[in-house]
This record gives structure tokens, C-alpha cells and sequence, in this order.
């Protein structure tokens, strides 16, 4: 048991939370915004896969990791646009498309790597790290916490600034109406579709950096199928947060710690079977949706298309 | 999606309606169909590949070898399950989408069990009571899910795909930890050997899986349309507030249909290893779940459409397999194949749903 | 319906010689959907400092006509001047920038934020919300109104009236010079109404021009300065202001009737059930109350729901061949009352007792057994299955029962061979007893209802809103339908919030007042000022 409380343990597991976390706070930030709208983005997963491999191969080909933050983004906003026409500008059942694009996306994906890279399996060089002055110098959490990838902090102020969006601009508003009386939206002069085509392709793009995260920070390369489930844990968070960005942040750290565990108790010389840790994250979510259930908040209007005129 | 209804408005003689009918449900099936073959002919021409040859390779090896065609219809039972299981659950407007891990999990419960009992009952008796056992524990594993969402309202999508995830980690473990053939070096269950399997049809190399899934699915679509409980589903699908106001109890009707849902495509699962395998290697998952979605879509739920449809697919899977080693194109191609046959379906219909609109006017 | 030859376009008394431009006018103004024409070469100007009524049934129009000034549909032939120029009203933007506000029947409020929110909605996502200068317009605008609402209250939380005064604000927000108000009085209590009338006359006082729709001939008389009265897509007459300041409603109502029917005396039942209260004798039938009531409730209460007005305390009993009718705003509890009474909600407190047995527990199929049934007012939404066939909605209560299912297994030909008879005998029009539900009118769809729920075994029905959105002549068939039933020995309660409609055909008239059903009231003469009383929360009029 003492191993637990070790220094090394604690650091590898609360820097791995960090690192497993972030990616889902960008993909449940992002989904969160869809949500507001009235958008059930299923298809989120395939936006960050998307978003990971374009972000690992900017990178590769580029050596800045800012470029392929920024590629990865627009890669995710990409698949977004899919989403966008397809669904709000059509109407086409949300579900079904959600679903046909995390396929498409893993497919493509792995096809793309495996034509361009399977021979060589190429590895990115380590991420550059933003050290906190000061901050990072506090033991055990200076490291664990403040010595990331500039992404960790721009994703914990865009929680800051998201809830900041949503009270004191008409961006919270119109979202909220989006979601919740379209209708509404509309007779007052704003576009509907308008509204939640920006809302998803903001979510894509969110997605994608996410991805790629996980892609150049994370693991340093790209696998097919490597964001195994992230995506989906993002709308998990997006639902219970009920609209609150702060929410989001909580469970991707509770999420990022249960995903982390693997590595840390490895470090402190504790042998769980990888297998057995890797049900605990989706072991969590179960328990959190069980023990939540009734609270989890969706808009009225969510995953049903508006059309003007439709009583 | 629609559903299938019965037949529409229309002016003209009742012969020409049913002809126009004919050929609109034509064109809405094979139009995606092509779409996304040649959709995806031009990805493969983007990376550099020959699309002509590939399809050329896969319907040769699919459909036009004898090896492979065996392999088609082998590949089928577990597809046809699958489908069955997604017919009952989409027709109820529920969205299982855990096949993957109801489908594993029935596997290895089969993968440990058979080679347990095979020493002790005759065969017939081992594969009865693996189908059944595995059938249990994958309705079982949907439970959670439906309870959720019978109880709370919360949206099954979600569970059932979270539900998965966990299937799948934790078949895993079984076979790693729990199953695990001592006499291997590569993880996975003791093997049930070849004679003890589902016995095959006449000479071929196709099991007697496949009659018990086309069957069962054949059992559904009955099911469906010529029951009272196959009704009661269709209303909850369509409109739940009018399945409470008829006096269903929908609560109940989620749970069942869940519990039918994921039970058959567990069956799915436990006929893959009875009839194939004989044994889950650690980290199979062959992942059919998702892939059977648009199958059913473009089958409208209609049981015999879908046995078509999955002969069609199964085809492909298998060429598909096979041209990975030859023609250099990995399977991850199908996964791109499905998605945009998805696409396409759902664009066909809204073009479609547009074009009779316009007719009413 | 046979196209009569028009009553000449010319108005009674025509131009009183106003000499400004109409504010905003439609000129031979078409709109087509599928299988209908819903408006057909309509002309009509609109003043400012006027209220302007477009008075017709259900069905005639005039709905479409102010979606189309409002930017919500665009016309198929025919032009829209704005202060004499054509313009195009491509969007509600487009309508709002034009100075046209429109009420629509249906409260277009985001219930989850606050009224000033609501009212500040519009504004491009990049701006910043400012509250000073939306404060300022609302309080001018509460002066202009006269109304009073605190702006930070929750939309959800306030009453249909105070949303409706919001409604107009909003509509007002970025302009006065065009308020449409589209059936602005059907959620309200006679004292609502009467505080909406001196809320229009005071914005046509300073100079707005106000539309409103209604199917209501007194309201029209009662507010209008100016009445063009609309019949199937067209309008086949004006009612000028002068000629109408100086007719008595009596005579108002005689012309409009004959504008709409012409002077043939086989139309003059549609016409009694436009006009409603005051032609029409009320019931005289006496109830035989000697025996023990059919159906007895006693302190019915249900749970809380997010958004809809629980039960707190209902009572009454009813009696074989009677109608009792429950009025009251909407959102007063008759969701809920509808709901347990038809077994689809548990009561949490109360007693419900049929023919002397306890009933309370009896969810919907046995309730069904026992002789209730229900025709609900959410006609697609929950009372049949729209893309089912007819035959399948006719059947739908009794999935899995004998004859049409033996052992689990459907008997098609017998559901169909049903469904055939059904459609002869109650005149239901459609293609086949295979076509697709929604297919069918409105009118058509509650004959299925209507053929669904009053069945041999019927004993107690439950009608909720039953007119709602029917045209004349279906409207007149419904009360034809449920008064013969009354006659039959049914004992039937109406829900609806069309007071005239109750007026006509209840034996007794209960209001339904913030889930309570706080009094019932004898349909006899005073029986209009009571109830009235009564929705306002006063109690035992």
C-alpha cells in the first residue's frame, strides 16, 4: 500500500491523468457546445481520430508541433463540415451519420497510415513542454501538473472562457435557444441552421486538436483506432455537465486518473493486468450514469432537425 | 429512418402503382449502392490503387470460388444474427449499439464452456446448451442499458456503446486470466476441436449455423409482422407517446427488447466459435457489430431484404480479406465502403422523401 | 365543397376616405400546398392606427397569409408592399427589420432564460449582451403596453397571459408600426381577453397597425374597426370601418354570414357553429341524477413534472348521459387531469370509482376493459401512429385481444375487413384502409379517433380539446357526435378551452383553476359571468 503513496507513483499518475485528460476535456468541451445547439455529435469520435492522424502528420512532415495542433483542428473541423451539411443544412438522421462517420474516419484513417507509414511506424521527437515558473517547481504536483504541453493550458482557460461565452454573450444565448425552442430563434431573426452549423464545426475543431494530443503528446505517433472510446467518454461528460464547462474539466480529470492508472501503478511496481485497468475508465462511466441517471439534463430540441414552418 | 409502411396515395391503375413502386424501391437501394462503391473506387484511386481490380478480385473470390464462396456463406451466420438482433432493436426505436461487446463476451462464455462440457454430454447437448448459456449472459450484458433507459430516460446510444467498450475489455480478461489454455503460448481458450463443432452441411465447408441463422431471422420477421408483441415494438419505435396512451407498457417492452436484441447477436457470437473458430485467441474482436447497421437500413427491416443484402456483404468481407494479401489493400477499406453506404442511404432516402412530397403537390 | 359564386369583392360601404398610403398591403397574393390552396389571389391593405381583423373558420387561410408577412413561407404568385413598394420578405429577419412584429398562436418563448434575455434575442453572436439598453426599450414598452413584468423573471415560470404580453413586446421590440396577433385569444380567461383588447386599441391609438386573426365573430366586432372576412383561401368580404361603427353585432353577424355562405339555407349550421354563443339554445335536457353516479372523483393529486401544471385537488361526479365540460386556460391541470382519468398517469392521492368500484390503481388496458376511453387532443402525437395505416390505428388499443389476435398471432384480413367497416360508417375519406395515417386531414384523422373511442363497449369518454384546429363542419360532426353519444347513455367529460364550445353542449361546466377544479356550475343562464369568475381563482361564483 505504501507504494501508492510514493512520490513516483503519484507524479507518473497525476502528469498521466493530465495527459489522458486533456484530450477528453477538449472532445466534452466541444461536444458540449454541439449539445447546447440541439447537435447529438456522435460522430465526434471520428473527428478526433481525423484530427489526430492530420495533426501527427503535419507534425511529421513539418517538425512544429504548433502546426500540427493547428492541422488537427481544421482536420476535425473537416469532418464537422460533413456533419454540418449533411445534417443541419439537410436534416439527415443525426444518429445515422454520427455513426457513419466514426466508421469512415477509422477506416480512412487507418488506411491513410497504413499506406503512408506502416513500414516505418514513425516516432514524433518529445513535445515541447511549457514549465509554470515557479509553479512547477512544487514537489510532486509542480511536476505532475505544471510542466505540460502549452495545449494543457489553453484547454483549462478555454473552460474559463466558455463559461464566460455562455453567460455574457448572445453566443450562450443563441445556443440555448438552438436547443431549446428553436422556433424561437428563428422568429427572432437568427438562423437556426446558422447557428448550430457553427456550433459543430467549433466542436470539430476542438475534436481535432484533442486528437491530435493525443497523437503528438500522448503516445508521439499515430496508431489506427487510438482514440478508443475517448470521443464518446466527451459526450458522456458533455451530458452530465448540464451546460456548465467546470463540470467538464471535473470528469475529464476523474476519467484521466482512472485511464492513467495503468502506467502509474506499473511505475510503483504493482501488477494489475492491462486489461483489467482498461475496463475501469468504462467501468466508471457505467457507475457515474448509474448513480446520475436522473440527473443528466438534455435539451428538448437535441438531435431533432429544424425546419421552419414544421408544427 | 422509415419504416416499411403499406401501400401509399396514389393515382393510376393499382398494376402501374405497384410497378412505380417496384422501381422506386429499386432505385433506393441500388442507387447508394453504387454511390458508394464508386465513391469509394475514387479513395482507392487516390491512394494509388486500382478500384476495377480490387472489386474484380473481391467479387471472384466472394462469389465466384468455390473456396470462397464457402467462406461467404459461412461468414454469413454471424452476420445474420447480428442483423436479426438490430431488426428487433431499431424496429423498437432503440439503438443497440453494443453488438460488439455482446457479441464477445457470448463467444468466450462459448469459447470456455464447450470444451468444458464436451467431455461430459454429447455433442448435441454441448452446442445447445453454449448457444443458450451465451445467448443469456449476452442479453444479460444489456441490462444496464435498458434498465437506464426504461427507468431514466438515458439515451442508450451511450450505454450500450460504453457497455461495449467494457464487453470487450473485460472478454479479454476472461480469456487472459479466467480461460486461459495453459498449453498455449499465444493467449487464448482451450480449443474445441473440430469434430465436436456445429456439424457441416453435406461436403462444404459451411456449418450448420448458417440454417439456424437464416432461420431465426426468417423467425423475426414473422415475428415482427404477424405478432402482437411485434407490433407493440413497432409502436414504441415509432411513437412512444402513443404506445402509453394505447396502454403498452413500455418500460417492459424496452427491457425485452434489449434483452432479444442483444441476445441474438450474442448467439451471433456463440455460432462464430461453435461453427469457426472453436477458440477466442486474446484481443479478437472482429468488430461486426456497427458494420451490419446500414445492411438493416437498406433492408428497411425487412427480414428476407436482409439475408440479400448480407450474402452481398459477406462477399465482400470475405474478398475483401483475401485481396488485404493480394491486391495490397487493407480490410480498413470496408470500414470506408460501410460509412459511405451509410451516407449515401440516408441522402437516397431524404431525395426521395423530397421527390413524394412534391408528387402530393 | 362547391365553389359558390363570391359575394362581389366590393366592401359593405367602401373607401371611407382615408387618404394614406396602407402601411403594408398583399396583392393578389397565392400560395399552394400539396392537395391544397391555401390562399388564392388575396388583396388586402393594412392602415396604420387601424385594427384590422381577417375573421375565418379553421382552414381558411389565414394562418399561411401572416406566415407569409412574417418571412416564414413565400408566396407562389402575387406581391408584398411595404409603404406602397413591393418587397421580398425572404426570412423573419427580414419581417422584423421591416417593421412587421408578428404573435404567433403558439408562445414563441425559450422557456429556460429570462424574459429580458428572450426580448434581447437577435442580436449577432459576437456582440456582447447588454441589459441597460434592453431595460430601456422594455420599459418603454410596458408603458406603451400598460403591463407589468419583472425582466428578470424566468419565461417558464410566468402565466400564458404575462407570456403573451412578453410575445408582444418582442414582436414590438425593434419597431411599432405592424402587430400581427394570430388567434391571440384562445389561451386566455374573458378577463384576458378583455385586457388584450385594451392593450390593441391602445397601440392603434398610437399609430400601429394591428392585424388580428381570429374565427371568432364577437371578438372581431369587439375590436375590429375593419373586418375582411376570409372563406377557403379568399376573401369574400370587407366590413368597412365606417359601415361597421354603425352596425349592431347582430347585424355584423348576419353579413359576415351571408358573405361566407351566401344566403342558402343549407350552410346555416356551419354558420350557427361559427357564430357559437348567443344563437345557440343552450342544453335543455335534464340528466337523470337519481341513480348512483357512472364515475366519481374525489381529491385527485399528482406528481410534479418539469414544465406542466400538477393536479392538487379534483372532485366531481358524473352521471349516465351526461356531458360534463372542464374549462379553464390551458396549463391549469387538464393535461394531467386527462392523463389519470385515461389511466396513463398514477394518481399520488384521490379516488377514482366506476359504477361503485374503486378504479384508482387501474392503469390504461384495464381501464380500457372497464369502458373508458380517451380521444386525446395531441392527435398525431400520441393518439396515433402516423405512419401506421389506418386499419393498424384503429386497432391500436388492442394489440394482443381477441378477435384480431389469437394466441399472440395477427389476423390481418379480419383488421383490414374492420378497418373497412369503420371507414363506411363513419364517413372517414381515404384512399384505402391501407394508407399511411398521416395522409389524412385533420378532420379525417379525428373521425378515426372519434371511431377508435366511441365503440359498442364505450361507457365513460374523455374528449380532450376535440375541435381543436377542425374546420366548421368537422367541428359541428364532433359536437353532433358527442352529443348523440350522451344520448346513447355515455357519460362524457369535455376538456377544452373554447368556453362557447362548453357553453353548447354541457349539462355542467367545472374550471379547472391552478390544478384545482375549483367550482361546477350549472349550464344555465348566468352560467358565462360564473365561470369567468371562476378561472380568475375566485372562489364558488
Amino acid at each position: 500500500m505504501e507504494a501508492l503513496l510514493t512520490e513516483a507513483f503519484l507524479t507518473s499518475l497525476l502528469f498521466g491523468a493530465v495527459t489522458a485528460g486533456v484530450p477528453l476535456l477538449l472532445a466534452g468541451l466541444g461536444e458540449q457546445i454541439s449539445e447546447k445547439a440541439g447537435v447529438l455529435n456522435i460522430g465526434i469520435e471520428g473527428m478526433m481520430l481525423f484530427g489526430a492522424y492530420a495533426g501527427f502528420v503535419a507534425t511529421f512532415y513539418s517538425d512544429s508541433f504548433t502546426l500540427g495542433f493547428l492541422i488537427g483542428g481544421l482536420g476535425g473541423m473537416l469532418v464537422a463540415a460533413i456533419v454540418a451539411v449533411l445534417c443541419i443544412r439537410f436534416g439527415l438522421n443525426q444518429i445515422v451519420i454520427g455513426i457513419a462517420v466514426t466508421i469512415g474516419m477509422e477506416g480512412l484513417t487507418a488506411l491513410l497510415h497504413f499506406f503512408q507509414f506502416s513500414k516505418t511506424y514513425p516516432r514524433l521527437s518529445q513535445a515541447p513542454v511549457l514549465e509554470l515558473p515557479g509553479l512547477s517547481q512544487i514537489p510532486v504536483i509542480g511536476r505532475a501538473l505544471f510542466s505540460h504541453n502549452p495545449v494543457v493550458y489553453l484547454g483549462v482557460i478555454m473552460v474559463v472562457g466558455l463559461t464566460w461565452l455562455f453567460r455574457a454573450s448572445f453566443v450562450g444565448l443563441n445556443l440555448e435557444a438552438a436547443g431549446s425552442k428553436p422556433a424561437a430563434l428563428d422568429a427572432a431573426g437568427v438562423s437556426v441552421t446558422r447557428t448550430r452549423a457553427v456550433a459543430v464545426l467549433a466542436t470539430g475543431f476542438m475534436a481535432g486538436v484533442g486528437g491530435a494530443y493525443m497523437a503528438n503528446v500522448g503516445a508521439g505517433l499515430f496508431v489506427p483506432f487510438m482514440t478508443g472510446g475517448a470521443g464518446f467518454i466527451g459526450i458522456v461528460l458533455a451530458m452530465l455537465a448540464r451546460g456548465r464547462p467546470v463540470w467538464v474539466l471535473l470528469g475529464a480529470a476523474l476519467f484521466g486518473i482512472s485511464l492513467a492508472m495503468t502506467t502509474a501503478l506499473q511505475v510503483a511496481g504493482i501488477n494489475i493486468p492491462t486489461d483489467v485497468v482498461q475496463m475501469l475508465p468504462f467501468a466508471m462511466v457505467m457507475l457515474v450514469l448509474v448513480v446520475f441517471a436522473r440527473h443528466s439534463v438534455l435539451p428538448p430540441a437535441l438531435g431533432l432537425p429544424y425546419v421552419r414552418g414544421d408544427r | 429512418m422509415s419504416v416499411e409502411t403499406e401501400a401509399e396515395v396514389g393515382g393510376g391503375s393499382v398494376s402501374g402503382q405497384v410497378a412505380k413502386e417496384i422501381q422506386a424501391a429499386t432505385v433506393r437501394v441500388l442507387v447508394p449502392v453504387l454511390l458508394a462503391l464508386v465513391m469509394g473506387g475514387i479513395v482507392l484511386l487516390l491512394l494509388g490503387k486500382d478500384p476495377l481490380a480490387y472489386y474484380g478480385y473481391v467479387v471472384k473470390r466472394g462469389l465466384f470460388s468455390w473456396g470462397g464462396l464457402q467462406e461467404t456463406f459461412t461468414r454469413m451466420a454471424p452476420l445474420l444474427l447480428i442483423a436479426a438482433g438490430l431488426i428487433v432493436a431499431f424496429r423498437a426505436g432503440i439503438w443497440n449499439l453494443g453488438g460488439d461487446g455482446q457479441f464477445l463476451l457470448a463467444a468466450v462464455i462459448t469459447a470456455a464452456l464447450g470444451p468444458a462440457l464436451i467431455g461430459l454430454l454429447p455433442r448435441a447437448l454441448t452446442l445447445i446448451a453454449c448457444m443458450i448459456v451465451s445467448t443469456l449472459v449476452a442479453a444479460a450484458w444489456s441490462l444496464v442499458p435498458a434498465i437506464l433507459k426504461a427507468r431514466y430516460g438515458v439515451n442508450e446510444i451511450i450505454t450500450s456503446l460504453m457497455m461495449s467498450f467494457l464487453g470487450t475489455s473485460f472478454a479479454n480478461v476472461l480469456v487472459k486470466l479466467f480461460f486461459r489454455d495453459p498449453g498455449t503460448t499465444v493467449p487464448q481458450t482451450r480449443n474445441l476441436p473440430v469434430e465436436d463443432r456445429l456439424p457441416r452441411i453435406f461436403d462444404t465447408t459451411i456449418h450448420s449455423g448458417v440454417l439456424i441463422a437464416l432461420a431465426v431471422v426468417i423467425l423475426v420477421h414473422l415475428m415482427m409482422t404477424r405478432t402482437a408483441f411485434g407490433l407493440k415494438l413497432q409502436v414504441v419505435g415509432a411513437n412512444p407517446g402513443a404506445a402509453v396512451h394505447a396502454g403498452l407498457n413500455v418500460g417492459w417492452l424496452t427491457i425485452a427488447t434489449f434483452a432479444l436484441s442483444a441476445g441474438l447477436i450474442g448467439l451471433g457470437g456463440s455460432v462464430e466459435i461453435l461453427g469457426v473458430w472453436g477458440t477466442v485467441r486474446a484481443d479478437w474482436n472482429p468488430a461486426f457489430g456497427l458494420l451490419v447497421v446500414p445492411l438493416v437500413f437498406l433492408a428497411r427491416f425487412n427480414g428476407y431484404a436482409v439475408i440479400g443484402f448480407t450474402l452481398f456483404f459477406s462477399a465482400l468481407m470475405i474478398g475483401g480479406e483475401s485481396a488485404a494479401r493480394r491486391v495490397g489493400v487493407p480490410q480498413h477499406y470496408v470500414l470506408v465502403l460501410v460509412a459511405l453506404l451509410l451516407i449515401f442511404l440516408a441522402l437516397v432516402e431524404y431525395l426521395d422523401h423530397l421527390r413524394r412530397r412534391r408528387l402530393k403537390a | 365543397m362547391n365553389e359558390r359564386e363570391a359575394p362581389s369583392l366590393a366592401t359593405h360601404g367602401d373607401r371611407d376616405g382615408s387618404t394614406t398610403a396602407p402601411v403594408a398591403a398583399v396583392r393578389s397574393v397565392t400560395k399552394r400546398y400539396p392537395g391544397v390552396i391555401a390562399n388564392d389571389g388575396i388583396s388586402l391593405e393594412f392602415r396604420s392606427g387601424e385594427i384590422h381583423v381577417l375573421l375565418g373558420e379553421n382552414g381558411a387561410g389565414k394562418s399561411t397569409l401572416i406566415g407569409i408577412l412574417a418571412g416564414m413561407q413565400q408566396p407562389d404568385e402575387g406581391d408584398i408592399l411595404i409603404a406602397g413598394q413591393p418587397v421580398k420578405i425572404a426570412s423573419p429577419r427580414a419581417s422584423l427589420e421591416l417593421g412587421i412584429g408578428t404573435v404567433f398562436q403558439h408562445v414563441l418563448l425559450v422557456p429556460s432564460i429570462t424574459v429580458i434575455e428572450n426580448l434581447m434575442l437577435g442580436g449577432r453572436w459576437w456582440q456582447l449582451l447588454t441589459r441597460e439598453p434592453a431595460l430601456k426599450r422594455f420599459r418603454e414598452l410596458s408603458a406603451l403596453l400598460g403591463v407589468e413584468i419583472d425582466p428578470d423573471a424566468l419565461v417558464g415560470r410566468l402565466s400564458l397571459g404575462e407570456q403573451q404580453q412578453v410575445e408582444i413586446m418582442r414582436a414590438l421590440w425593434r419597431g411599432e408600426k405592424v402587430l400581427i396577433l394570430d388567434e391571440p385569444t384562445s389561451m386566455l380567461t374573458p378577463q384576458g381577453v378583455h385586457d388584450l383588447g385594451n392593450v390593441m386599441k391602445r397601440l392603434r391609438d398610437k399609430g400601429v397597425a394591428v392585424i388580428l386573426i381570429t374565427h371568432k365573430l364577437m371578438e372581431a366586432y369587439e375590436f375590429g374597426d375593419r373586418i375582411s372576412v376570409l372563406r377557403l383561401g379568399r376573401v369574400v368580404g370587407q366590413i368597412s370601418p365606417t359601415t361597421l361603427a354603425g352596425m349592431s353585432e347582430a347585424e355584423t353577424t348576419d353579413t359576415v354570414i351571408r358573405m361566407m355562405f351566401g344566403t342558402g339555407a343549407e350552410h346555416a349550421r356551419d354558420a350557427e357553429a361559427l357564430v357559437g354563443r348567443g344563437r345557440q339554445a343552450h342544453r335543455s335536457r335534464a340528466v337523470d341524477r337519481s341513480g348512483l353516479p357512472r364515475f366519481s372523483v374525489r381529491g385527485l393529486q399528482t406528481a410534479a413534472t418539469r414544465g406542466e401544471c400538477p393536479l392538487r385537488d379534483v372532485g366531481f361526479d358524473l352521471w349516465p348521459g351526461e356531458i360534463i365540460g372542464i374549462a379553464g386556460v390551458d396549463g391549469n391541470g387538464q393535461k394531467h387531469l386527462a392523463d389519470v382519468l385515461a389511466g396513463q398517469r398514477t394518481a399520488i392521492a384521490g379516488r377514482i370509482e366506476l359504477a361503485g368500484h374503486e378504479i384508482t390503481r387501474d392503469r390504461v388496458p384495464e381501464r380500457r376493459k372497464h369502458g373508458i376511453r380517451y380521444v386525446t387532443d395531441e392527435r398525431l402525437g400520441e393518439g396515433t401512429v402516423g405512419a401506421f395505416s389506418v386499419a393498424t390505428n384503429l386497432v391500436l388499443k388492442e394489440i394482443g385481444a381477441d378477435p384480431y389476435w389469437r394466441r399472440g398471432l395477427s389476423d390481418w384480413p379480419l383488421i383490414h375487413e374492420h378497418a373497412r367497416e369503420q371507414i363506411r360508417r363513419n364517413d372517414i375519406r381515404t384512399p384505402s384502409e391501407r394508407t399511411m395515417l398521416s395522409n389524412l386531414s385533420g378532420g379525417n384523422i379525428q373521425k378515426v379517433l372519434l371511431a377508435r373511442e366511441l365503440d359498442a363497449e364505450a361507457s365513460v369518454v374523455v374528449f380532450n380539446k376535440p375541435t381543436y384546429g377542425l374546420d366548421l363542419q368537422n367541428t359541428r360532426l364532433a359536437h353532433e357526435r358527442i352529443l348523440a353519444s350522451a344520448e346513447r347513455g355515455l357519460a362524457i367529460i369535455v376538456i377544452s378551452t373554447d368556453l362557447d364550445e362548453l357553453l353548447e353542449i354541457s349539462d355542467r361546466i367545472g374550471v379547472m383553476f391552478q390544478g384545482r377544479l375549483v367550482g361546477i356550475v350549472e349550464n344555465s343562464a348566468d352560467v358565462e359571468r360564473r365561470v369567468g369568475l371562476l378561472m380568475t381563482g375566485a372562489e364558488a361564483a
